[in-house]
């Protein structure tokens, strides 16, 4: 039986390891081939280490397992041009473009807003709302092109719906994607081009799972754990869970880009165990 | 390879025609069972708007389900009959083994009275169905779910006027939005149990409930005798996506991403199957 997306292909960004990863090898599954792109670097400021080069190798390698095309790139999400021409490369080698993903995002310095300085606040709008913009700009084109239509899922985030204290500029950038959806799903609707975002809860990635997280959430703990964590995530969420698995974004982004989901646009779809409800 | 609902049983509501069918139709070719239930009759006060689903229609929804090899149990029942719903419900689980979804489809459509005009016959069908009757279905069925011990997930049908103000279809409209309360209130309580609700939201959907004479006017109200032809042309600019209405099945293809382990962490939302309507 054909792939949910067999014979698509999909543009992602921050593809080298976490969500990323996890939604090309979900959409190569079911038979799309995939174009990648990843800053493979780490951001200062952010208080994890970044992705690199050997994370990306490994996702194409994961692809190519399933025995999909996969064009894989280094590049920034802030740098417009370099963006347009992973697209344009990778659309030139495998004829088409249907689907984007524009997943690439930071998170932190976890900061109350007094504190956060001007080189903290304009990387993550940079990164995680102008990247974005950037991602769909540089798509936009080459799907009209193809005149069948197309799915952009953008992803967001819970804190796209409502506040976190202490990240003052990741809730700013995430509502920032909401809008530039709305926006987005409105224009490119004549051409049967549906726009979505997705709205995560905690995702078992490096971007979560690491000290400056457990610390934003366990302030009073001297050295959190993930073991410490998991108590204090789970009670966010409404289903009994710490956390989801980037499979499950994964599993939302492909119903969202397949055509069971033809005349689906301008939704904010939370993948989020229930957190929204507390 | 395994259907995505292989193995489960789903209790679909209102499943003699139209998205109902549908429901049953898509989730069988992915390995589900089913339980259907429908009124099978027409009711009094919606047949100036259309008529009503027939026993010959459960009938065909019964075929359809057991071409795919699927096993079907299906009972003539009202939703506003608690005693009725429970029964079917419970006849439904003794035959299959098991209940693990939940599509409260079931519902009714009149309009064109201003808010202070509709009649209060009119007003109680439309909230006894709409809204009483998908509580109804909750209740006869969340008991069995939460004993099974194994989680579910648990889908309320609502649309566009669950989100939006619909001038002079107000019943409908009030009773939209308080499945959607409803579904909010379920999803907070039900969530310890692993057992997931959500809503839908349809836009029009190609069934008998929009496609028809009334139905058009509503939308052209200057027009004496309206046609599919010309109302889809109103549908449309409501909609974003150049479409007058969708599908069943699209309605569908939600209803099982929601239901599938693929939605395994996703409850207390809205899924907005709108064309656009409600972003543009």
């Amino acid at each position: 039986m054909a792939g949910r997306v067999a014979g698509k292909v999909a543009f992602i960004t921050g593809a080298a390891r976490g969500q990323g990863r996890s939604h090309a090898i979900r959409l190569a599954q079911e038979g799309a081939d995939i174009i990648a792109i990843d800053l493979c670097e780490s951001v200062p400021g952010v208080p994890y280490p970044g992705a690199t080069s050997a994370d990306l190798a490994q996702t194409v390698k994961e692809v190519e397992a399933l025995d999909r095309r996969i064009i894989a790139t280094q590049a920034d999400v802030r740098d417009y041009d370099a963006v347009k021409r992973a697209v344009d490369e990778g659309v030139a080698q495998l004829g088409r473009l249907d689907i984007v993903s524009a997943n690439a995002g930071i998170s932190g310095p976890m900061l109350p807003a007094e504190d956060l300085d001007a080189v903290a606040w304009q990387t993550m709008i940079d990164i995680n709302l102008t990247g974005v913009f950037n991602t769909a700009k540089a798509a936009i084109g080459p799907i009209k092109a193809g005149g069948r239509g197309g799915s952009i899922v953008l992803t967001s985030s819970e804190a796209g719906l409502k506040p976190y204290a202490n990240v003052a500029h990741y809730v700013s950038a995430k509502h920032g994607v909401v809008g530039l959806m709305r926006n987005l799903a409105v224009e490119l609707a004549p051409f049967s081009i549906r726009v979505n975002s997705l709205h995560p809860t905690q995702v078992d990635t490096p971007m979560i799972m690491n000290a400056a997280t457990y610390k934003l959430f366990l302030p009073d703990v001297e050295n959190p754990t993930r073991e410490d964590f998991a108590p204090a995530s789970q009670a966010m969420n409404a289903l009994p869970i710490p956390w989801v698995e980037a499979v499950d974004i994964s599993n939302a982004l492909l119903f969202l880009s397949s055509d069971e989901a033809r005349y689906i646009t301008g939704v904010t779809l939370p993948v989020d165990a229930g957190c929204f409800l507390l | 390879m395994a259907g995505r609902v292989a193995g489960k049983v789903a209790l679909i509501t209102g499943a003699a025609r139209g998205q109902g069918r549908s429901h049953a139709i898509r989730l069988a070719e992915e390995g589900a069972d089913i339980i259907a239930v429908d009124i099978a009759e027409s009711i009094p006060s919606v047949t100036r708007f259309y008529p009503g689903a027939t026993e010959e229609d459960l009938e065909m929804t019964v075929k359809a389900v057991e071409a795919l090899d699927r096993r079907i149990v299906a009972r003539k029942a009202d939703v506003r009959d608690y005693a009725a719903l429970k029964a079917a419900v419970d006849e439904g689980v003794a035959e299959l083994g098991r209940l693990d979804i939940v599509s409260a489809n079931a519902g009714i459509f009149i309009h064109s009275d201003k808010t202070q005009d509709v009649t209060e016959s009119d007003w109680d069908d439309v909230l006894d169905i709409n809204l009483k009757g998908v509580w109804l279905t909750t209740k006869a069925a969340v008991p069995i779910m939460i004993e099974q011990g194994t989680g579910g997930s648990i889908i309320l049908t609502s649309s566009t006027a669950g989100l939006k103000g619909f001038a002079n279809v107000a019943p409908y409209t009030a009773s939209k939005h308080a499945v959607l309360g409803l579904a909010r209130t379920l999803s907070n309580e039900l969530a310890e149990h692993s057992i997931r609700v959500n809503t839908i939201h349809p836009t029009g959907v190609a069934t008998q409930m929009v496609l028809n004479e009334a139905t058009f006017r509503l939308f052209l109200p200057d027009v004496e005798h309206p046609t599919q032809g010309q109302a889809a042309e109103v549908f449309q600019s409501t909609n974003a996506l150049p479409v007058p209405w969708v599908e069943p099945v699209d309605i569908s293809n939600a209803l099982l991403f929601l239901a599938s382990d693929e939605a395994r962490y996703i409850t207390g939302t809205e899924l907005k199957v709108d064309a656009g309507f409600t972003t543009k």
